[in-house]
């Protein structure tokens, strides 16, 4: 069936079997392959992406209930080239060895941010809390997102309405 | 807010412990993690790649009678179905264990584990081969299963590996260290003598990446492309050489970004090999990657060793000898990823920290009805097992004698002026000081402050627990002499080039899995050369492209790798000595280091840079007799010894005396990993070992029901710790350099993961103190300690 949906600002208009989950169509059919998976049953969040601004886990989510909707993924939070204070937190506080995990757990900062931009570290905590990482313990991982909250971009990149520079694979420009 | 406390370095180490190569700088592979740019193996997409899936046998003992794959066949996007009888024509049925046995790579005669492969499925994309798998047919005869390792020696217990010619019964080994007699001789005269069993679980080491391969075989050249979730890619190509007859020259094995390793990607798994028949069968690349229940429950496992231990000690509390006896459960097929000559792995350190009079272990290998595998999830070798038995010993030990967990470990340390200390099985500790990391860790936890507020709380009813545990490990491995993998001696290679204009690339035999070898390599030979780091390129992971060498597990990196690449590097420098003294028309021995150039001795003006010397290696400058015109170079590396990172290690927990529910509120780990390359790397692997032992302390398990059914094969059954599970870390070092590395350097990539379980079932066993218990195995989930509470302790198996 026909589905379309605007992922990182761009739409995006595919024909894919029902059964399709929306990792597999932003991997496979999208080219994104920044989005991971870890489990198949919503526990370890590695392919957590932003429908509408909400973390979701996209392995048990059909590509066709995004249908309509705004995805934005990995490759969506830099705007313009310039890093989101996530994604420099992360960097600043080693809050990644892997890096497998670490898609998922930025965009869930983001989101957290957005609604909270000063959140405290219990907050943080429970903000991940349905997502797994084996390799950081996690501290380190508040502590980038602490780091972020502490370095706001002037302009949001969220609130940018989807200008992300997330068009490297073209096919996402419909 | 996180607290971390750094505490300045041990200053009784000499050196005052700066860390080298820049210390603490950004990781160089960030950018591209952050990004979303990392190239993980199920991000390779190659033209006209097709999709393997795997099918799986859904009883643990059982002959097989019969398959038929015609439905599968028929299946309009299906390519290529493989059965056991397909490998056996191709003689690929059975492929060579790292431990001396074989595994099955498809089921042939007998199911010997739930999950274990049976067929192989080629098609267009990973949901038709999905679809596929439902459409195969097999019937099967069950057989009871061997699932108690207990029974497996049972005069009637089911022989699970008939497949060997001559096989009565499920021994896979005997082996034994240490002196029987003379520790028997140490327990007779002993004050005081405790025995506990101590069970260490089955566990798994579930990195968030499962494994998988894609497999490109070349038809008209023969050659072999092979992209895996592998630890070890060098070690891989010679064992495909050895084993599917394909010509070493004609393979490239390609290990990717990969998304955890923990020891679960060193061994090679049947998936990887069907992924490569299933490219030669087809023409086409062939990609396999499983599902998360297809990791839990088929690729390598971790410990699973009942331990009876015991431990002797005068009445004034000086230990005077350790004992065990092991019944290690290797699952279907001894496919430990360990040396060869090391069946239990390094498990003979149990003599842990401490001045010992006697000691002596031995462990039989069992084989049951169970997923293969044994060495993995940070263990180090086993060093795991040993060092979590040592230090439940010793708090058992306390108890009994009624002192101080931490004053009796202070009291029976090995002492700084022992070392090198040649423990009673065979290991030569290269050097340590423990005392102080001990008092350092009781002085970030306020030790008797926390004493104190435990007697409150008792007085209360409240269940307060504070666990002590000192580790040795040994790691490194290792001499080539001692150590070798189906004799692959344990060696690593370094290749180093310095371009014209100063620039770098290091090439290293190791490969991450998220330990930042691209920055702390670069940093190693920033330190040697005074190139920095950001003009170093790091180049891993593919065997065209790097030196061979035997790969990343049990902490070898730094160790190993580390100092193949210092000495590359002093090699380079050396060689930059005679190209500077060529072009500053002087004698060799007239020019002194300083970092990043040669200059003249008295004439500190007059030098080169070594960017400097760069250029004229490759430029006009005539060189001396025996110096070829570049600057590079290349070593392997074979250490004199093992290196023996230690640690101290203290952990607070509150147990709801309603619920049996463990917080774990602290955990205080101070480590001595030797010579300090990046801080914050250090600090993220200790974090992340520390998180590993609440898992396994509190959570974690692959448990089976008594039909062999895998209880654990999924998250929703096999519990991980999330951000709420654990506390704040507070983290602490001492300094002591290894004195055989070059750089002094000792590994810390499993310390934590070693020394953190003890110290959490410590706290929980002092937290119930009240209640009489004085052992618990792990998992300590709340209806376990509950049970504990109620004087029912059970064995998790």
């Amino acid at each position: 069936m026909q589905i379309s949906m605007k992922v990182n600002g761009n739409d995006v208009t595919r024909d894919i079997e029902p059964r399709v989950l929306l990792v597999h169509f932003i991997r496979e059919e999208l080219g994104l392959t920044g989005t991971h998976w870890g489990c198949d049953t919503t526990n370890c969040g590695t392919c957590v992406v932003l429908m509408d601004g909400q973390p979701v886990k996209s392995c048990t989510v059909l590509a066709v209930m995004a249908d309509g909707h705004e995805i934005r993924t990995v490759e969506g939070l830099a705007a313009d080239g310039t890093l989101d204070p996530v994604q420099q937190g992360f960097m600043e506080e080693h809050g990644l060895q892997c890096g497998f995990c670490t898609p998922g757990m930025m965009l869930t900062a983001r989101a957290l941010l957005d609604r909270n931009p000063h959140p405290d570290a219990a907050e943080i905590r429970e903000a991940i809390s349905g997502q797994i990482c084996r390799c950081t313990g996690y501290a380190t991982i508040v502590r980038s997102v602490q780091w972020a909250a502490a370095h706001p971009l002037a302009k949001d990149p969220a609130a940018d309405d989807g200008a992300a520079g997330a068009s490297t694979a073209e096919e996402v420009t419909a | 807010m996180t607290t971390v406390q750094e505490h300045a370095p041990n200053p009784a180490a000499g050196d005052p412990g700066r860390p080298i190569g820049y210390g603490r700088i950004q990781r160089k592979e960030d950018p591209r993690f952050v990004r979303g740019k990392g190239n993980y193996l199920d991000d390779i997409v190659l033209p006209g790649m097709l999709h393997g899936a795997v099918l799986r046998a859904p009883v643990a003992h059982a002959r097989l009678v019969s398959i038929d794959t015609t439905a599968a066949l028929a299946h309009p996007k299906v390519l290529a179905v493989i059965t056991g009888k397909d490998l056996q024509a191709l003689n690929l049925a059975w492929a060579p264990t790292l431990s001396a046995d074989v595994q099955a790579v498809l089921v042939t005669d007998k199911v010997r584990f739930q999950g274990q492969e049976v067929a192989f499925v080629v098609a267009e994309d990973r949901y038709a081969a999905r679809d596929a798998l439902e459409l195969i047919d097999v019937e099967y005869d069950v057989l009871p299963p061997v699932i108690d390792a207990r029974r497996a020696m049972d005069a009637d217990a089911p022989v699970i590996r008939d497949d060997i010619e001559g096989r009565t019964d499920n021994r896979i080994f005997d082996w034994e260290m240490g002196d029987a007699a003379e520790t028997e001789a140490v327990f007779a005269a002993a004050d005081v003598v405790v025995s506990q069993e101590v069970v260490y679980p089955r566990v798994h080491p579930a990195p968030m990446e499962t494994c998988g391969a894609v497999a490109d075989f070349d038809p008209v050249d023969g050659r072999l492309t092979l992209y895996e979730t592998t630890q070890a890619p060098h070690a891989h190509r010679t064992l495909y050489a050895m084993v599917a007859g394909i010509p070493e020259h004609k393979i490239r094995v390609v290990s990717p970004d990969i998304g955890g390793g923990f020891g679960n990607k060193v061994g090679i798994y049947p998936g990887y090999v069907l992924a490569v028949v299933g490219s030669i069968v087809t023409g086409r690349p062939v990609k396999w990657v499983e599902d998360r229940s297809e990791n839990l429950m088929s690729t390598s496992f971790a410990r699973d060793y009942i331990m009876q231990g015991e431990i002797a000690a005068t009445k004034e509390g000086k230990i005077l000898a350790v004992r065990t006896s092991v019944l290690a459960d290797h699952g279907a097929f001894n496919a430990t990823a360990q040396p060869t000559k090391n069946p239990a792995g390094f498990f003979s350190i149990f003599t842990g920290s401490y001045d010992l009079k006697a000691a002596y272990c031995k462990v039989r290998g069992v084989y049951t009805n169970k997923a293969p595998g044994g060495v993995a999830y940070a263990c180090s070798f086993r060093v795991t097992e040993a060092v979590y038995l040592v230090e439940r010993m010793v708090d058992i030990l306390a108890r009994k004698l009624e002192m101080d967990p931490a004053e009796l470990r202070l009291k029976n340390f090995i002492r700084p002026e022992q070392f090198p200390y040649a423990n009673k099985t065979g290991w030569v500790y290269d050097s340590g000081n423990y005392e102080p990391a001990m008092r350092l860790s009781m002085q970030m936890a306020g030790y008797d402050e926390l004493r104190r507020e435990q007697l409150e709380k008792r007085d209360r009813g409240e269940l307060m627990g504070i666990g002590v545990a000192f580790f040795t490990e040994t790691v490194g491995a290792g001499p080539r002499k001692h150590f070798d993998i189906v004799g692959l001696g344990m060696a690593d290679g370094a290749e180093l080039r310095v371009h014209p204009t100063g620039k770098a690339v290091v090439r290293i035999s190791v490969q991450s899995q998220g330990q930042g070898h691209e920055t702390t390599f670069a940093q190693i030979v920033a330190e040697e050369l005074g190139i920095p780091p950001e003009s170093i390129d790091v180049v891993h992971g593919d065997t065209d492209q790097t030196p061979f060498g035997l790969g990343t597990y049990g902490s070898r990196s730094t160790p190993v790798s580390g100092g193949a690449v210092a000495l590359v590097a002093r090699k380079v420098r050396e060689k930059a000595k005679f190209i500077a003294a060529a072009m500053l028309e002087a004698r060799p021995e007239d020019l002194e280091w300083e970092k990043g150039r040669w200059f003249v001795k008295g004439d500190p003006g007059v030098g080169k840079t070594i960017a400097e010397i760069a250029l004229g290696a490759h430029g006009t400058v005539a060189l001396p007799e025996g110096i070829d015109g570049n600057l590079d170079a290349e070593v392997t590396y074979d250490p004199p010894n093992l290196t023996f990172p230690f640690g101290a290690y203290i952990c607070v927990v509150d147990v709801d005396a309603g619920t049996g529910a463990v917080k774990v509120r602290r955990f205080i780990a101070v480590d001595d990993c030797g010579t300090r390359i990046n801080p914050m790397i250090i600090e993220g692997q200790v974090h992340g070992g520390l998180t590993d032992g609440v898992g396994m302390a509190l959570m974690e398990i692959i448990a089976f029901d008594e039909d062999g059914n895998c209880l654990s094969g999924s998250f929703m059954d096999y519990l991980i710790p999330t951000a709420m599970e654990v506390p704040d870390w507070e983290t602490g070092y001492t300094v002591t350099p290894s004195p055989h590395h070059p750089i002094g350097a000792k590994g810390i990539g499993e310390s934590a993961t070693v020394g953190s379980p003890p110290a959490i079932v410590n706290a929980i066993v002092d937290a119930l103190a009240p209640y009489g218990v004085t052992h618990m195995d792990m998992p300590c989930t709340p209806a376990r300690v509950w049970e504990a509470m109620q004087g029912r302790p059970r064995p998790p198996v």
